[in-house]
């Protein structure tokens, strides 16, 4: 029994009580979906905390299906899915809390965009003054207000996709799905909605996307899910993802005086595999199996004070590489 | 008590909330519809042959007998038959295999919105729609079809026999329409294409006079036929093949209609629990 309910339009919130137990993950349970012979995704095991979390890879890995079956548009053919314990099977209390913004570039005829939003918190069961004013605040958050009263017909695509994301984000849920959302925005938009995700991953909300711009979804990801051909190769916090992937040594760079001193030292570790001079003379990058060993290195090194250590950065330590480990591509076109 | 607290009470009031919001967002996609102007063409074509026919002919001739055949003839053989077979048949597969179609059907199931209850709302908008068109149609085809007698046609249409055939035809074509959508609603949500399976429900229909009485009972057309106030003998070829059944009372003519319509939507409640939504199948 449910003993907490979201209320349209109020403050979101990522965890749900059912019998007093706080329930706020996205739990997919050894999921399995065919499409007759065809492999959806399989057997996937998933436990999505709050935040924001990416799914990523390359075209037909499975990411839109696992967003499908996540909010009930395609069912499993095996497994179970809850998302904060509720199941799309009772739409009321799920949709109220869910907000999917779908990659299907298709809208309802002769709609404006005020409408499209406006209808769909109809839906929700709001009065109209009520739906109106909720339309109104998704549309200027997604900076559509001045289009508003136009057909969807005849926007363009990134404003079609700013429509569906206001759509998706107007009864303010707790969970937020996006596919693909940065498809066909422009470099500002683009840099406007990689904020809004980020401020509501911030508020505790659950927002799950994919998306083939790495660098991007990598930078304001807290957990990311890479997919290939139907199965879940690794998940969870990039860094950690990035250190499970021993076969590739981490590569460091590291600005410094002496950096030949530096690497000679490194050479001294049995985890160190390279340590290369930087052509101007001024730097290293070092690639180790085993980065906590390095650091303790580097810390002891500083604080001799024989190498003045100006700046440390991992080179590989993102998504993007990590994906050329692990399913050798680049996720490019995913 | 909050508005969702209050839904959680009593759900009846969100569902007709919702119920409310999908007929209105229908209508408005059924009825103002360049889309839609093939199936105005098919209801009105024989009211405008009528209008004209009483334009052009003044009839002299004292009874009306000739017109209650010819228009109870166009009501059977045209309308019954054809134009609200196929009226619906556009209707209601625009319903839920149309907005598949458009990939625009994912917007209402990721509401929270009781997929049987979408079903629903949707199939009242068809019936609604069709009736509202096929309605008019018939009504006002009965109108020129007596009015033009001057004040004799008028008591014949207000007072007369043809009060009780104008009832009598818009109560069929509300009985065609349940009828008919819910069958067509049903069949496009199991096939892909619901157009063959709807000519192969065309065919039967028609040779249906002709089947066994048993089978007879397995037809829309069969109970509406029995409804109808005016019979209409058929001629030639057919008449030879036709078997005559046990007439039908109109009460259980009715309630047979709508037992299939009933049936038949819930087929369909069933069938929505379970579609998933995979456009690029379409």
């Amino acid at each position: 029994m449910m003993t907490t309910a979201h209320t349209p339009g109020s403050p979101v919130r990522a965890g749900f009580a059912r019998d007093g137990v706080v329930d706020d993950r996205i739990v997919f349970e050894n999921v399995s979906k065919f499409y007759g012979d065809v492999l959806g995704v399989n057997r996937v095991t998933l436990s999505l905390p709050p935040g924001i979390t990416s799914l990523v890879g390359p075209n037909g890995s499975g990411k839109t299906t696992l967003m499908n079956l996540m909010t009930g548009l395609v069912q499993p053919t095996r497994g179970h899915i809850t998302v904060l314990g509720m199941s799309p099977g009772d739409p009321y209390e799920f949709f109220r809390v869910v907000g999917y913004c779908t990659q299907f570039d298709s809208f309802p005829r002769d709609v404006t965009g005020f409408e499209f939003v406006y209808e769909a918190l109809l839906l929700h069961g709001l009065d109209a003054p009520q739906a109106a004013k909720l339309a109104v605040e998704a549309l200027e958050r997604v900076g559509l207000m001045d289009a508003a009263k136009r057909l969807v017909a005849g926007y363009s695509k990134g404003m079609r996709q700013k429509a569906r994301l206001a759509q998706a984000i107007a009864h303010h849920p707790s969970v937020l799905v996006l596919d693909e959302p940065l498809n066909g925005l422009d470099p500002m938009a683009r840099a406007e909605s990689l904020a809004l995700f980020e401020t509501l991953g911030r508020q505790g909300m659950h927002v799950v996307i994919s998306s083939h711009i790495l660098e991007e979804v990598d930078r304001i990801s807290d957990q990311v899910v890479l997919m290939s051909s139907g199965y879940v190769v690794a998940e969870g916090n990039i860094h950690t993802v990035r250190q499970e992937v021993r076969e590739h040594p981490m590569q460091i760079l590291i600005r410094c005086t002496q950096p030949a001193l530096l690497a000679s030292q490194v050479f001294a570790l049995d985890s160190a595999v390279e340590a290369k001079l930087h052509a101007d003379g001024g730097g290293l990058l070092v690639r180790t199996r085993d980065l906590d060993n390095f650091y303790e290195l580097l810390n002891r090194i500083a604080a001799e004070g024989k190498v003045e250590i100006q700046a440390v950065a991992p080179a590989d330590d993102d998504a993007n590489s990590i994906y050329q480990y692990l399913i050798g591509s680049d996720g490019g076109n995913s | 008590m909050t508005r969702m607290e209050e839904f959680k009470q009593y759900p009846w009031r969100l569902w007709s909330r919702q119920f409310m919001t999908i007929v209105r967002m229908e209508l408005r996609k059924s009825l103002f519809r360049w889309r839609s102007a093939w199936i105005y063409l098919l209801a009105m074509a024989p009211v405008a042959i009528i209008a004209i026919h009483a334009v052009v002919d003044h009839h002299t001739r004292d009874g009306m007998r000739e017109d209650v055949v010819v228009l109870a003839a166009i009501f059977q053989f045209y309308y019954l038959r054809l134009a609200i077979f196929f009226g619906c048949l556009g209707i209601f597969t625009r319903l839920i295999r149309g907005e598949m179609v458009e990939r625009s059907l994912h917007y209402y199931l990721l509401a929270p919105v009781r997929r049987e209850l979408l079903v629903i709302a949707k199939f009242v908008a068809g019936v609604i729609t069709s009736v509202m068109v096929f309605g008019t149609a018939v009504f006002l085809a009965t109108a020129f079809m007596y009015l033009h007698f001057g004040q004799k046609g008028m008591q014949f249409l207000t007072e007369g026999a043809g009060a009780y055939h104008l009832k009598a035809y818009l109560g069929i074509t509300v009985l065609a329409c349940l009828g008919y959508g819910a069958v067509f609603l049903a069949l496009s949500m199991v096939f892909k294409n619901p157009i063959v399976p709807a000519i192969v429900f065309f065919g039967w229909e028609a040779i249906n006079p002709v089947v066994s009485p048993l089978m007879q009972k397995l037809s829309i057309t069969f109970y509406l036929r029995h409804l109808s106030p005016v019979d209409v003998p058929a001629q030639g070829l057919f008449a030879l093949l036709t078997v005559v059944t046990e007439p039908v009372p109109a009460w259980a003519a009715s309630l047979g209609v709508v037992a299939l319509t009933t049936g038949v939507l819930l087929l369909a409640c069933y069938r929505v629990r379970k579609l998933e939504i995979s456009y690029t199948t379409e």
